[in-house]
């Protein structure tokens, strides 16, 4: 069992001279290492809730906890540097260089000169950023894709367990956008971080989350997996927010061990194998193109784990849904 | 004209050195009281405008009422000559440094705060490296305009190269005005191209386009 890394006890927020709730109630508890997205309108509360994780904004009651203890409790800026927090106005500092950038809490934590750059080289790497190229120079003289890279960057100088993001790749053109999501999908698999994720984009929310929370006018609709939100809506409004995704784009982000069969691996033929992140959507495409009626779903440490048929995404388009399985 | 500077060029020094000195202390003491009300007042639009509107009429006071307001207060001499100075000047330091905060892009502090910098850390080595060239345009119009003002302070004894013109002109004496505006024509003349040099370096620096750096 994971440790609950941030849990909300029925948080609300009302901004001084409103008199609705930005954010109503929420309760939820997020694993450590899990990508969990929330998805929303505008104006639905998810910054808000987002922005009050690392205290930007204070809730108005209720408390947020991390790993079990009140983040009231907590010295705020030593707390704040254990949080990555990246916004999508990406917030460089103009004057200062990439690599300035990008030590200034390594600095701050008092790191030694060598440690610090190695540390930079090591992070613009990680964001594809060639760190010879890149290191010296200024915020103006980068993209706006290279700036929100080196704004991910600065976010995980410090190790930090959790990242906070606010729409990081909302202003960023749909192909390197598309880059930026599978870099970051690679970057979380592999150091494990907990990342809570706000977006507006149905298709961003359940390609990047292992769950979905849904909020609208301040409180959660739903929270589950991908899977679960298309297979089982909770209620109307979720079903008319998801309806909105075309049947491809669905398939797109379902992957096969969300749908998989069981099978008993002793009776494994030589049927073609996908792994288990395998979209459906290529899944589906595979049977249209090869005349094949089901595929096997293998795991790089555990064999065959599964296999899906062509009759379970039949059902998945005639009804606008995916079966469960 | 040759000779009379020839004649009197350590009197003229030590006006000048005067006027210099009443300009750089009042200067001084602007930027302490200027500053930190800027700073202060950049955290409300409301506040800063009826703040600024409140200077701006002060400032449109003639400087010889001014000084007279505050004689009876201050008596003849330096000392009410730097609290006019220092009066005028914060129209236009408080209005710079408010400008200069304001102009920051919200997201760059948002960003700062959410990584958990500290106010302190936040003023000195991100607001106020990014203000400073409004800052410092600021400065340079006050401490222009203070050369300015300063002569006329002659009136009420506080020395500086104000006393060459009004005795030059008291007197008719031609040599005594034609130096004494020379000389502060000059000093405003100077000083502004120095802050401007300042300036310039002030905003390669504010937008990242140190050309030491570059490889
Ligand atoms: N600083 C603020 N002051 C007053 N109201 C705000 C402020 N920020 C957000 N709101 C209001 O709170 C609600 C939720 O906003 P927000 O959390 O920004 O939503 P989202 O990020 O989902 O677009 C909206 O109705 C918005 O108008
Ligand atoms: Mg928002």
């Amino acid at each position: 069992m994971a440790r609950t890394a941030i849990e909300f006890r029925n948080v609300s927020k009302q901004y001084a001279n409103t008199s609705q709730y930005a954010v109503a109630g929420v309760n939820m508890r997020i694993s450590e290492g899990s990508f969990i997205t929330i998805l929303g309108t505008s104006g639905s509360g998810k910054t808000t809730l987002l922005k009050m994780v690392n205290r930007i904004y204070e809730a108005t009651s209720g408390e947020i906890l991390y790993f079990g203890e009140h983040i009231h409790n907590l010295n705020l800026e030593e707390y704040r540097r254990k949080i990555g927090y990246v916004i999508q106005q990406v917030g460089l500092f103009p004057h200062m260089t990439v690599e300035e950038n990008i030590g200034t809490i390594p600095q701050l934590l008092k790191w030694d000169t060598d440690t610090i750059a190695k540390r930079v080289d090591a992070l613009l790497e990680l964001v594809c950023l060639s760190p010879l190229d890149f290191k010296k120079r200024y915020p103006r003289q980068l993209s706006g894709g290279q700036q929100q890279r080196v704004g991910l960057a600065r976010a995980m100088a410090a190790d930090p367990g959790i990242m906070l993001m606010d729409e990081p790749f909302g202003a960023i053109d749909a192909i390197t956008r598309q880059n930026l999501q599978e870099e970051l999908i690679r970057i979380q698999r592999k150091l494990n971080k907990t990342i809570l994720f706000v977006t507006h984009d149905v298709n961003e929310a359940f390609k990047l989350g292992e769950k979905v929370v849904i909020m609208h006018e301040g409180t959660i609709q739903q929270f589950d997996t991908p899977y679960g939100i298309i297979t089982k809506p909770a209620n109307g409004y979720v079903a008319r927010l998801i309806e909105t995704q075309d049947i491809v784009q669905r398939l797109k982000v379902l992957k096969a061990q969300s749908v998989m069969l069981p099978v008993d691996p002793q009776l494994s033929d030589c049927a073609f194998r996908v792994g288990t992140e395998e979209s459906l959507h290529n899944i589906l495409t595979y049977f249209l193109e090869n005349d094949q009626k089901h595929v096997l779903v293998e795991d790089n440490r555990r064999g065959i784990v599964g296999k899906i048929t062509w009759e379970q995404l039949k059902g998945s388009t005639r009804q606008g849904k995916v079966l469960s399985a | 004209m040759i000779t009379y500077l020839l004649k009197y060029y350590d009197q003229m020094l030590m006006l000048l050195l005067e006027h210099l000195y009443l300009v750089c202390l009042s200067m001084l003491i602007s930027l302490l009281v200027a500053i930190p009300i800027g700073l202060f007042l950049s955290r409300s639009k409301w506040l800063s405008a009826a703040a600024l509107s409140f200077f701006g009429v002060v400032y449109s006071i003639p400087s010889l009422a001014l000084f007279s307001f505050l004689i009876p207060a201050f008596g003849l001499g330096k000392m009410t000559a730097i609290a006019v100075l220092v009066i005028y000047n914060q129209y236009i330091l408080v209005r710079n440094t408010v400008a200069g905060f304001q102009s920051i892009d919200a997201s760059i502090i948002e960003a700062g705060y959410g990584m958990g910098l500290s106010a302190k850390y936040m003023f000195l080595k991100i607001q106020l490296p990014l203000a400073l060239p409004i800052i410092l345009g600021g400065i340079r119009i006050a401490t222009v305009s203070t050369i300015g003002i300063a002569t006329i302070a002659a009136v009420i004894h506080a020395g500086g190269l104000g006393v060459l013109l009004f005795d030059g002109l008291r007197m008719n004496y031609l040599p005594k005005i034609f130096w004494g505006t020379i000389l502060s024509s000059l000093l405003a003349y100077l000083t502004n191209h120095i802050f401007l040099s300042f300036e310039t370096k002030a905003i390669e620096k504010a937008r990242g386009e140190c050309r030491g750096d570059e490889v």
